[in-house]
């Protein structure tokens, strides 16, 4: 094996990703969809602060990871919130079965 | 120069009234006592203005205090180059002296109306008007740019349209206002035109930029021709705000409003107004410029004051002698009596307000009468009005131990002095003619008002002295209308400090050969700038200050003797009655009835002005039905013939065509609503599809 | 191979292994301990990068927040007492289908791109570093993102009590 460097981060980071929108894809509980969002962001961080480190950025990077969680946390509560909505109106929260856009 | 005090005093000054405004306004329906606070206000500002005097008189008495700030940068702006606008304070002797007076009237004006709006149904919107016409003046007097001098202007302009018109319901009151507005309007336009004339051309507003450019001699489009078509243009300004001729038509109409609105507005303070901008542009006005205002301040002295001569109502009569007296300190300026012309200014807003509100005070007590030929002895009933309105008159006749003796004589003597150097003895002529009718008419109107027989015994005997709250301004004018506060000898004005050391003729920057000739400076004009500080004053030549010399003594001998000959035939006439008036009137029937109804402008105005429009509009009325219409007619007919070929066209070809691509459509959504689940993660898998395919495409 | 590879490849397992559970686990509660482990992977990668500051605060924001949140929406919209958290799958074959063309394709990019890397030292502390830009740089970024919580706190609020 080589030595650890940007390509070895870049691949995780690629794995994160698609296991996210595989997630975002598949599960059918609301909630889950949500894991899988938190689970692509973390994958855009893991860039942010690999090319930062690898590219001379300096600290730039690791602020705009920084920016993205709190992001992600505002995302976060309003999700839920939407979730907790969706929940009141449908009596579920399985996304397969809200198909109200059709109409 | 800049000065943390002076700007931060001047800045309250400024927005106090503004805040009283808003606060009085708001809350006015809600809290009944709430003048109160205004009133409040308006002594704070007062204060104020004191104290900006005193330091600024005191401390920097001959520097110009300055404070701006770039408001917008426009940058680089194709074809005029760099661009700003700056917003700014000029404080310098004229400012704070023109704001103490404002200031000292308007809380004068404030007290005496606790007493005569009261009962009235929005007593404190009232209140809220006055707040706001304080602020929009001082706003005039404290700029230092053209921009702002025009906001502010406009302010004005409003605030007395919404004064004037305060008794709405009075058909009367509100034709006046829209009238005063829309006269004013005539005169704007021609400011505005100047403004931006001077804009255009040095790209800034501020005065003193505009003056050191002109002195550079960068002139508007090269010529000086225009330089003076500028100076006309702002004058224009003047001449609607401050009523000249022959713009003047709107400010008796403004005697609609409550009196002590007309004091404050219509003869202290807002029709001075005028003749401030004119003060302020001063250094910029051309020969030319300055003999055009000569003429029009001559004619606005002359034909008011033959109008007041025979007029019955007590503030219509008021309403043309303050005309005839911004006349007079127009056509001061106009030939070159500067500062006996500001200094007319200041004396005539004491002493007219005093007329305004003492004749406030007789309305008052005789339940809103006007007509002086109803009044009659009421000298015992109110002493003290009459004591005071004896004093004004005998200020405003020009009698020596008044302030107005002082101030009167100083502009006819600059005029006999322009006179002796120029040739044109025209201007001192109707000067003294014009102080003569003066004398007169106010003695008229004093016989008439307070001395003889009450000629309505019903209202006389409801008449009363005033209370307190309109005494107190009468008295405090009447003492401000005495020579001593302005200096120490009667008959010498330049000994005191007023005219010694605080009003400066400032340094004129417009080319030597446009200036009249005893203006021109002996030092070539390129040196002027750098050499000669900014706050000196106009280098007059020597020929000038003899001549001003010369005519002191016989000025003053004739002024005198003119108004004791008015007087004299104005006891003759009305007190002593030696002379049947009704009968003289009848002789000179011509001359009484052109004096009577004013000279025919509102009647001249109308046929010309709105009866022209009319004209047009029916002459256009006639061409919209007969031949516009005709060829819409003629349109429509020949639209007609070929929409119905058209039409067919329509039904068989196109319509065959949108069927054929509705049905299309139609099959197609057929297949696509196949894909549209309503699920999201349904178009998540296609977008991740999509985006597969696309970075195969382009990768 | 020295011990920096070794414990880099021991969090990338961690991440990549814990994340794939969260994405294939049919009990719900226990997808939200998978993604704690992510969080936590992830947040060892980034102290592998120098980034301890930013790990910190995956540390306490994603583990002591975000995912507490999840674990409560997951309560809140499940019927607890019916042990019914379990969840089903839809459409996978398709899904990993695509994805598993995506991963490809972005794989192949990233490793055939020729990354201008330069080997910096590693940063020592980041700490102040970041406050000095939050502070300067981004000031008007970071006052931005507190308006942008303030919002997000009283809309999820005022949402989640209709």
């Amino acid at each position: 094996m080589m030595q650890v460097g940007l390509n070895h981060f870049l691949v995780v980071s690629t794995a994160l990703f698609s296991l996210g929108i595989f997630g975002i894809v598949t599960r059918r509980n609301a909630v889950m969809v949500l894991m899988g969002i938190e689970l692509i962001l973390n994958s855009a961080n893991i860039n942010f602060i690999a090319f930062a480190r690898f590219g001379n950025f300096g600290l730039q990077g690791q602020v705009m990871a920084l920016f993205v969680i709190i992001l992600a946390a505002a995302e976060a509560a309003i999700a839920l919130a939407i979730v907790l909505n969706i929940y009141k109106t449908f009596s579920t929260v399985n996304v397969d079965e809200i198909d109200t856009l059709k109409d | 120069m800049t000065d943390p005090l002076i700007i931060n005093l001047a800045l309250m000054i400024l927005f106090l009234p503004l805040l009283g405004f808003v606060v009085t306004l708001l809350l006015g329906k809600r809290i009944k006592a709430i003048y109160i606070f205004e009133l409040f206000i308006i002594i704070l500002t007062f204060i104020g203005a004191v104290a900006l005097a005193f330091v600024k008189l005191n401390y920097y008495q001959n520097t110009d205090i300055v404070s701006q700030f770039t408001w917008i940068n426009f940058g680089n702006v194709p074809l005029l180059g760099q661009t700003s606008i700056d917003l700014g304070f000029l404080i310098d002797n004229i400012a704070v002296l023109m704001m103490f007076v404002v200031a000292l009237i308007s809380m004068l004006v404030h007290i005496f109306s606790i007493a005569y709006m009261k009962g009235d149904k929005l007593y404190n919107r009232y209140f809220a008007y006055l707040g706001i016409f304080t602020f929009s003046m001082t706003g005039i007097v404290f700029t230092h740019n053209m921009l702002m001098i025009y906001i502010f202007w406009e302010l004005v302009g409003l605030s007395s349209y919404l004064l004037i018109g305060f008794w709405f319901e009075k058909k009367s009151a509100s034709d006046a206002g829209k009238k005063a507005f829309i006269v004013n309007r005539v005169g704007d336009l021609g400011m505005l035109a100047g403004i931006l004339i001077l804009y255009t051309t040095y790209h800034t507003f501020t005065f003193s930029q505009i003056f050191a450019q002109i002195s550079a001699g960068h002139l508007p489009f090269n010529s000086e021709f225009w330089l003076t078509v500028t100076g006309i243009l702002i004058f224009c300004g003047a001449i609607g705000k401050s009523a000249q001729f022959p713009l003047h038509v709107w400010l008796p109409d403004a005697m609609e409003g409550p009196t002590p609105v007309s004091a404050l507005i219509h003869a202290a303070t807002m029709v001075a107004a005028g003749v401030f901008l004119i003060v302020r542009v001063y250094p910029l006005l051309t020969g030319g410029a300055l003999m055009f205002i000569a003429v029009i301040g001559m004619l606005s002295a002359f034909i008011p004051a033959t109008i007041a001569l025979t007029q019955n109502d007590i503030k219509k009569v008021l309403a043309y002698s303050t005309i005839s007296q911004l006349g007079y300190m127009v056509m001061g300026l106009g030939v070159g009596a500067y500062k006996f012309a500001f200094f007319h200014l200041i004396t005539h807003a004491f002493f007219k307000a005093l007329l305004f509100l003492a004749a406030g005070s007789v309305i008052h007590s005789m339940h809103h009468e006007q007509d002086i030929t109803k009044m009659g002895g009421l000298r015992k009933k109110m002493p003290l009005t009459y004591t005071t309105f004896l004093i004004a008159s005998l200020a405003i006749s020009g009698i020596p131990l008044t302030s107005g003796f002082l101030s009167k004589d100083g502009i006819l003597q600059g005029s006999f002095a322009f006179g002796s150097l120029t040739g044109y003895w025209i201007f001192g002529f109707v000067g003294f003619l014009v102080a003569m009718m003066t004398a007169f008419y106010m003695f008229r109107l004093l016989i008439l008002t307070f001395h003889g027989k009450p000629r309505d015994q019903h209202k006389y005997d409801h008449a009363h002295e005033s209370s307190f709250s309109m005494a107190m301004p009468l008295v405090v004018l009447a003492a401000l209308s005495i020579f001593i506060w302005y200096t120490p000898n009667p008959f010498n004005p330049e000994q005191g400090a007023i005219l010694s050391n605080w009003i400066k003729a400032p340094q004129l920057v417009t080319p030597q050969d446009t200036r009249y000739n005893f203006m021109k400076s002996d030092i070539p004009a390129g040196t002027v700038t750098s050499t000669v500080p900014e706050n000196s004053e106009i280098m007059y030549s020597e020929s000038y200050t003899e001549a001003l010399h010369q005519a002191h003594i016989p000025a003053m001998l004739l002024s005198l003797v003119l108004a004791g000959l008015g007087i004299l035939i104005a006891f003759i006439f009305y007190q002593w009655k030696k002379v049947d008036v009704d009968k003289l009137a009848n002789s000179i029937k011509p001359l009484y009835n052109l004096s009577y109804n004013k000279w025919y402008f509102d009647e001249i105005y109308d046929a010309v002005f709105v009866g022209g429009t009319l004209f047009l509009s029916k002459i256009l009325s006639w061409f919209d039905i007969n031949i516009i219409d005709g060829i819409v007619n003629g349109s429509a007919t020949l639209t007609r013939t070929v929409s119905t070929f058209t039409g067919r066209f329509d039904n068989i070809v196109v319509d065959g065509f949108v069927n054929f691509i509705a049905y299309l459509s139609g099959f197609i959504g057929l297949i696509f609503r196949r894909f549209q689940t309503g699920k999201v993660q349904t178009y998540i898998v296609f977008v991740v599809f999509s985006i597969v395919i696309l970075l195969f495409i382009f990768k | 191979m020295n011990i920096y590879d070794i414990v880099f490849y021991l969090f990338a397992a961690i991440t990549v292994l814990s994340a794939f559970f969260v994405v294939t686990t049919r009990n719900i509660v226990y997808s939200a301990y998978y993604l704690l482990f992510t969080f936590f992977g992830v947040a060892g990668i980034y102290v592998l990068l120098g980034a301890d500051f930013i790990a910190m605060v995956q540390l306490i924001v994603y583990v002591g927040g975000i995912l507490i949140l999840l674990l409560f929406g997951v309560m809140l919209t499940n019927k607890i007492t019916n042990v019914e958290i379990k969840t089903g799958s839809v459409q996978t074959i398709p899904a990993a289908v695509g994805v598993a063309l995506l991963a490809g394709i972005l794989m192949a990019s990233m490793l055939n791109t020729k990354w201008r890397s330069v080997e910096t030292a590693m940063p020592s502390a980041t700490t102040q570093g970041i406050g000095m830009l939050l502070i300067q740089q981004y000031a008007i970024v970071f006052e931005l993102l507190g308006i942008l919580l303030l919002i997000a706190l009283i809309g999820a609020a005022s949402m989640a009590r209709k």
